[in-house]
């Protein structure tokens, strides 16, 4: 079975089959998506191209050139016939950026962080406070705010916040690392842990003494940057109006910009983490996670590299948050909760610890299972709630399923299931990290 | 003297109640003079009562609330320790197996009210059923979890099993919720009222105007964590199992050279572990009274941070952990608030454990009674 595949695979791998097979899944995506905006199938079909693009044997230019066009031009103008699915390929580069965030930490300096959704709350939460009515408001009661009070700042000063955030979050980062980093291992897991919780108990606790983060209620709304001058929007408009079929509004041209922006920042984030890997400082972590009593004898400074880590892999996702906050305009500590920092380990794991492919793969392959497949799944159930069908052998009615059942709902199951089976059947991920590949390569000969 | 030093009475039933006895005490007095201390450096910051008198007031009932969560938690406690010993990793999923104890002992209460004979039988049955149900539920469970997320992954790197034992833990939250909520959709269990648990003790203390009221339910935990502690503790110290245990804990390739079988013991250690932990879920439902399949995750984690406390791999060191952080958490809860004038309150009892836990982390990681473990940490 294993050579079935890999011999089909190395055959269509040849020739001219590789561009014919990208250009197919392009072709066909982008026309199934446009005629059909809400055809799932059709959606997955668009969506697997990057990845097929990136195991066919293309020339580099032509990939590039493919990639930019599917990234550009089909997917904004196939996105704003259907708003959503640029929610979604939103949401796979936030995950997919807070997945190479903690990739850093985990998958190349192998320090298992279990709160790593803490840094993400920081950055969120810096540009939610400054961003919106909140400073105004701190000594007014949560929810008696009165509804007249002046934004705090200009929404301009957004550009910058992305900025603080990822400082304040590295600065987060060390100010976590520097206590805790003298414990290893599975001490380490617990206590980053329990510093996640601490910052979302503070967040659903800071609305006294003085009202700092509204508490339960999260904050809204926070301001959003503002779109390029009238002039820019106006030629965008009409270019894209006969495409879409009728003038786009301001709330889709958001989505589309939001899609730009959480691009940029994954750019970087992926140009930051590839150097990273192939730099001094990435080595010393790879020495690190394999054999810390060998990299200390090395003369690697330990606590110093941990501690560059815990920095980088934080910043990424307080760049992340701030964006978050400002496309969401509201944020709550339930977005910060344990279940999203297992939920971006899940990426890691799924796509492969240390590897910048597998962990972006990772993000994009459970962000479509949680909002598509299983969304879909709910909707088979509840259909087949009102047919009057009858599982044949133990004889149960449809029917009588509980309208609670939500496959939706049940992201912990999912990934609980992804962990364990991920751990027993494949510990190296589904795109495993080159590096590893290499050192199974010279444990053969 | 010597005679009686060595007798099995004095060794697994005088000693192990006495040494329970005084952990309690010893932690009860020492937290309530710092906090009586604490009372008289704060006295002038707040004008409008006496802290002092105030502190006193609640003082016995926080004391008695603080021992009843800390003897949940020691154990709940030893199950992490005990696998901590033969292992060297922390089983994540414990904490579910607490929580699917205490659901299943609630479920059977509610389906005796269900037969509507719950109010006919003798309260103190109800409980001991629910609890021996809760054992074996929770501990077969905790040995297939071992079967299955576990067992595959001996000798790989640390974090392997820690990751599988974090998916195992978000698997048996929501399988639990699942296997409720498949017919009415409510995942929440409810513990049926019955028997005279609520009702109160009153104790008559010298020098003081009101008796001490002591719940019956408090009572009724301690004792069957008491119970429970000591029968732990006659396996492990007066049993060829215990011994086996023990050995596999201290050097496990000597052990399996030595003709024991390994991973037998592993499997009862998770046995043991796991109806400690299906007790313990009993004992914490009799208190909390309404459980839901997301209940174990802060118990589980207090537990874990009550055996770091008291040295990971020790039992004698998860009891006192558990007793120390189930009061700390208790004067934290009741005294913050007062101390704070109502600034800070107790919505950060929580957060407290973790506090202490990276306090302990970076000072003692070795914890209160344990050697050092540099190396296995």
């Amino acid at each position: 079975m294993k050579t079935l595949f890999s011999d089909l695979y190395k055959k269509l791998n040849t020739g001219f089959w590789p561009i014919l097979i990208v250009f197919a899944f392009l072709v066909v995506g982008s026309i199934s998506v446009y005629l059909s905006p809400r055809s799932l199938s059709a959606f997955l079909i668009l969506i697997t191209t990057p990845l097929i693009l990136y195991f066919m044997k293309i020339n580099m230019k032509i990939k590039i050139f493919i990639g930019l066009l599917l990234i550009i031009v089909i997917l904004p103008v196939l996105g704003i016939r259907n708003i959503f699915y640029l929610e979604v390929i939103f949401q796979m580069a936030v995950f997919a950026a807070l997945a190479l965030g903690l990739n850093i930490v985990v998958g190349m300096a192998g320090l298992l962080d279990l709160g790593y959704v803490a840094f993400y709350a920081v950055g969120a939460y810096a540009w939610a406070i400054f961003g919106s009515k909140q400073m105004s408001l701190l000594h007014s009661i949560p929810g008696a705010a009165p509804a007249n009070a002046p934004f705090f700042l200009d929404p301009r000063w957004f550009w910058l916040f992305i900025f603080l955030g990822v400082g304040l979050a590295a600065f987060t980062g060390i100010l976590l690392g520097l206590p805790v980093l003298r414990v290893k291992g599975d001490y380490l897991a617990i206590v980053t842990l329990g510093f996640g919780e601490v910052v979302r108990v503070l967040a659903l606790n800071l609305d006294k003494p003085i009202n700092l983060t509204n508490g339960p209620q999260g904050i809204t709304p926070i301001q959003r940057p503002p779109l390029p001058p009238e002039a820019v929007m106006q030629v965008f408009r009409n270019l894209l109006t006969p495409l879409v079929g009728h003038p786009p509004t301001d709330a889709e041209f958001y989505n589309v910009f939001f899609y730009f922006l959480a691009l940029v920042i994954i750019a970087i984030a992926i140009l930051v983490a590839t150097r990273l890997e192939d730099s001094r400082i990435g080595r010393a972590w790879t020495a690190i996670r394999e054999d810390e009593t060998a990299a200390i004898a090395m003369g690697i400074p330990l606590v110093k590299m941990k501690l560059a880590a815990f920095a980088a892999g934080a910043s990424f996702a307080g760049a992340v948050g701030a964006l978050y906050a400002a496309n969401r305009t509201f944020v709550s500590p339930e977005t910060f909760s344990f279940l999203q920092s297992i939920g971006v380990l899940t990426m890691v794991i799924l796509g492969g610890l240390g590897s910048i492919p597998g962990v972006i793969f990772g993000a994009a392959a459970v962000v479509l299972l949680n909002i598509q497949v299983l969304q879909n799944f709910s909707l088979y159930l509840s259909e087949l709630r009102q047919s009057d069908a009858v599982i044949p052998i133990i004889n149960f009615a449809w029917k009588n399923l509980s309208n609670q059942l939500d496959p939706a709902k049940y992201q912990k199951l999912v990934f609980g299931i992804i962990l364990v089976l991920m751990m027993i059947f494949r510990p190296s991920g589904l795109i495993p990290a080159e590096r590893r590949k290499r050192e199974l390569v010279e444990d053969k000969e | 003297m010597k005679q009686f030093a060595a007798s099995p009475v004095y060794k697994f039933f005088l000693f192990p109640i006495g040494q329970i006895i005084m952990f309690a005490l010893g932690s009860s007095v020492g937290l309530s003079l710092i906090t009586v201390l604490l009372a008289y450096v704060f006295k002038f910051n707040v004008t409008n009562f006496d802290l002092v008198e105030r502190s006193l007031l609640i003082l016995p009932q926080v004391v008695i609330n603080g021992l009843t969560i800390g003897f949940v938690y020691s154990t709940i406690a030893l199950g992490y320790t005990m696998v901590y010993g033969v292992l060297e990793f922390i089983n994540f999923a414990h904490s579910e197996i607490f929580m699917v104890g205490g659901i299943v002992g609630v479920q059977l209460i509610a389906y005796f009210e269900h037969l509507g004979i719950l109010a006919t039988l003798n309260q103190y049955l109800v409980i001991a059923l629910a609890i021996i149900l809760a054992i074996i539920i929770s501990g077969s469970l905790a040995v297939t979890v071992e079967r299955v997320a576990y067992k595959p992954l001996r000798g790989a790197p640390k974090l392997v099993p820690l990751i599988s034992a974090i998916g195992m833990s978000f698997f048996l939250q929501d399988a639990v919720r699942l296997i409720l909520s498949l017919t009415t959709g409510e995942f929440n269990v409810i513990l049926p009222q019955f028997g005279t648990f609520d009702e109160f003790l009153l104790v008559a203390l010298p020098g003081m105007a009101d008796p001490l009221r002591i719940q019956i339910k408090s009572v009724i935990i301690v004792g069957i964590a008491v119970l429970m502690l000591v029968v732990l503790n006659f396996l492990v110290n007066g049993t060829k199992v215990g011994k086996a245990i023990r050995a596999v804990a201290q050097d496990r390739p000597s052990a399996s050279l030595m003709g024991i079988n390994v991973s037998q013991i592993i499997s009862i250690t998770f046995l043991v572990g796991g109806a400690l932990g299906g007790a313990a879920g009993v004992l914490f439902a009799l208190k909390a009274t309404k459980l839901d399949p997301f209940v174990g995750f802060f118990p589980g984690l207090k537990a874990f941070t009550s055996a770091v406390l008291g040295g990971i791999g020790n039992l004698t060191g998860a009891l006192l952990g558990g007793l120390v952080l189930g009061l700390l958490e208790s004067f934290a809860a009741s005294y913050l608030s007062i101390f704070t004038n109502g600034a800070f309150g107790a919505e950060y009892k929580d957060i407290f454990a973790f506090a202490i836990l990276i306090v302990v982390l970076i000072f003692r990681p070795s914890g209160l009674l344990g050697e050092t473990v540099g190396q296995k940490a």
